[in-house]
């Protein structure tokens, strides 16, 4: 209701805006057309960045895709070259030679096989065949084990299995959100719904303060108070681990979980408080059963954005959890988080390489996850509230 | 259970939550003042890293972050503010371009930051830095490696929002009855927007500058690998230079170090002077952030 009447103020000021515009009848000026195209154009940009970050997190994974079909072109290549070298190399029936060739690529260095793959991605033409089928079965291998349940990147027989992965940033998200979620919530109704209206203008930007520690600093804290204080509680052997990590990551999630749903409660019309009220409930009934169903919706959306911020925190991750891929149900097992895996292992790959590839195709999931996120918590769960304070069935 | 009961247990549950959330922000605080204080001397702030970075000072590091978020502000500020300009006076509710724009603006501010950081790596870097290269240097390797200028532009990506959305709101706080007088007096849309409309949320752009150098000076992991750099003798002299910075030097000191326990001292020390310097970023653009709001009233 009160956004409606919003709509209609701001429609009745855009009408007389144009009326004043059309009674004074503006002359057409060139600065005024130029500022306002680059207005246009500049806010274009915000879109663009969202699409390029697609674009171009994503194209740096298609090399691994790429190269599953490059021996052909090799063939083509090195053969005006190299003549009757190539039949040798490539056996006529165009599978067998993965199956060959996979003993000797298990035998090589990684680095070897590595620096082989970056040249051909630079200088195809003048290599012979070989590094372009390394790489070949490199990322044709790479693929087939996406789903098993190591990650091993650096070995010679690197495995890159993203399912521990998946599991340890679900698992540090779980107790990051348990801890984050009802504690900000409750934190949320206390600001917006009973504390003394004096104090309440000094706390929410109180609270607002633990998001203007960097995460980064978040991580020093955990890594030297939070894992020992823990170790001490809890009694367990290793000292960073999904906990002490979760935990950590929940200060992260607590100012945005809570800044969310205390917009969402002070949302609800002041006129259902008093409905409410006036009918004899205390303030605790008026808010568990008129505010807070009414605020539902919004409280979804700020969780979830609680979730994308936790699913996606890097330096928290690299500094607190320990950062070995195990697989366990257990949460004082250290874990290997998604983003982690990039930030710590990207400063050390070769470009263009399998693994590099590999790191990006992870970047882009997370993207995609956060994107995805997002979109839920603005289009499904805003509409809904929209709706619901609006009367209709939500 | 009696209802009154009932109802103060739940209001001091609630309560309570409040208080341990600010009982945290505060043991977090006294924890890094108490471990650093001691060790924030003005040959810390002023000296290079020595012997293998178990002596000396974080001067480098201060410089780099400093350099980073000058490019940053100056990239993302200007872009933000006509960002604002835009969704504010432009865009009309309805229309799906303003939509689009607003939800991208808000795609930005939740995507990870290391999706920046690898963003900056496959744009900036890969594609933007080594076609430059191809072009200007004939292939020498120049721009098409992490550098200062990369990172503060992947940076400025991410602070783009918090700008956007802190002069946005400060737009509308200026009163309607202002904009059209300037209109009646016969200005234009675009002088009205120039005379009136930006003078009247200069608060707001502030803020939101501020914002982003806080949120920018802290952020570590877009410039993992886009430019920051372990350990750099010298200050760097252009931006394609690489350079230090705090929070990655907070990272490396404390979980790639060979001897952590030695450097802790160093450690908390730079966490400090990291802290210090987003804290209390932080805390003016709150005090002017509720000054907008008190006038927006």
């Amino acid at each position: 209701m009160k956004k409606s009447k919003k709509n209609r103020e701001s429609v009745q000021a855009d009408h007389r805006t144009e009326l004043a515009q059309f009674i004074t009848k503006k002359q057409f000026r060139f600065s005024d057309w130029i500022a306002e195209r680059v207005i246009r154009i500049v806010a274009f940009l915000s879109i663009t960045i969202v699409v390029l970050i697609f674009v171009f997190v994503f194209r740096e994974t298609l090399p691994m895709f790429r190269n599953r079909v490059q021996p052909v072109n090799l063939t083509q290549e090195t053969g005006v070259a190299s003549g009757p070298l190539q039949p040798e190399t490539y056996s006529p029936d165009g599978q067998e030679p993965e199956v060959e060739m996979k003993p000797e690529v298990y035998g090589v260095e990684p680095e070897s096989l590595s620096t082989g793959n970056l040249e051909e991605d630079t200088v195809p033409a003048d290599k012979s065949g070989d590094p372009g089928q390394y790489a070949v079965n490199e990322n044709r291998r790479a693929i087939s084990t996406f789903m098993s349940r190591d990650w091993q990147p650096v070995s010679d027989n690197p495995r890159y299995g993203m399912v521990p992965l998946f599991l340890g940033t679900l698992k540090v998200t779980l107790i990051a959100i348990l801890f984050a979620a009802p504690i900000s919530i409750l934190a949320a109704i206390y600001t917006a719904l009973f504390a003394p209206a004096r104090i309440r203008e000094y706390i929410k930007p109180a609270v607002e303060l633990l998001a203007g520690f960097p995460s980064v600093v978040i991580g020093f804290f955990a890594l030297m108070v939070l894992a020992s204080f823990f170790q001490q509680i809890f009694g367990y052997s290793g000292r960073l681990n999904a906990f002490v990590g979760g935990f950590a990551m929940a200060l992260a999630a607590i100012p945005v979980i809570y800044t969310l749903t205390e917009d969402a409660l002070t949302a609800v019309p002041r006129t259902y408080t008093e409905a409410s009220l006036g009918l004899g409930a205390s303030l605790r009934q008026t808010a568990f059963q008129v505010i807070l169903p009414a605020a539902t919706p919004g409280i979804f959306a700020a969780i979830l954005l609680g979730i994308g911020r936790v699913f996606g925190e890097t330096m928290i991750a690299l500094m607190a959890t320990g950062n070995a891929a195990l697989i366990s149900a257990n949460p004082f097992d250290s874990v290997r988080t998604l983003s982690a895996t990039i930030g710590a292992e990207m400063a050390e790959v070769v470009f263009g390489d399998t693994h590099y590839s590999v790191l990006f195709l992870i970047g882009s999931l997370l993207f995609i996850f956060t994107f995805i996120l997002n979109a839920l918590a603005e289009f499904y769960f805003r509409n809904r509230i929209i709706r619901r304070l609006q009367g209709k069935n939500g | 259970m009696n209802r009154t009961t009932k109802d103060t247990i739940i209001k001091n549950l609630t309560g309570v939550s409040v208080l341990l959330i600010l009982f945290v922000i505060v043991s977090m605080l006294v924890v890094i003042f108490v471990g650093g204080w001691k060790n924030l001397t003005w040959e810390f702030l002023s000296r290079f890293p020595s012997e293998g970075m178990t002596r000396g000072g974080i001067f480098p590091a201060i410089v780099g972050t400093a350099l980073m978020t000058m490019i940053m502000t100056v990239a993302a500020v200007p872009f933000g503010a006509i960002t604002a300009v835009y969704l504010a006076e432009y865009a009309s509710g309805k229309s799906i371009l303003a939509g689009t724009i607003r939800f991208a603006v808000k795609t930005l501010a939740v995507v990870p930051s290391i999706i920046f950081g690898l963003f900056g790596l496959g744009f900036f870097i890969k594609f933007v830095g080594v076609n430059m290269d191809t072009l200007l240097y004939d292939g020498a390797l120049h721009w098409g490696q992490p550098n200062l200028l990369w990172a503060s532009f992947t940076m400025a990506l991410l602070t783009l929002p918090i700008v956007i959305v802190s002069v946005e709101e400060s737009i509308r706080t200026v009163p309607r009855e202002v904009r059209e007088a300037s209109l009646a007096l016969g200005a234009t849309k675009w002088q009205t927007i120039r005379k009136i409309v930006l003078p009247g949320s200069i608060t707001g752009i502030l803020t939101g500058t501020i914002l982003a150098i806080s949120r920018g000076a802290g952020e570590v992991a877009p410039i993992l690998f886009t430019g920051a750099a372990y350990y750099l003798a010298d200050l760097p002299h252009s931006p394609s230079d690489q350079f230090m910075s705090l929070g990655y030097h907070i990272y490396i000191m404390s979980t790639q170090s060979t001897n952590v326990d030695e450097t802790l001292p160093i450690q908390y020390a730079t966490t400090l002077v990291l802290l210090l310097l987003t804290f209390s970023l932080s805390m003016v653009a709150v005090v002017l952030r509720s000054r907008i709001r008190k006038k927006a009233r």
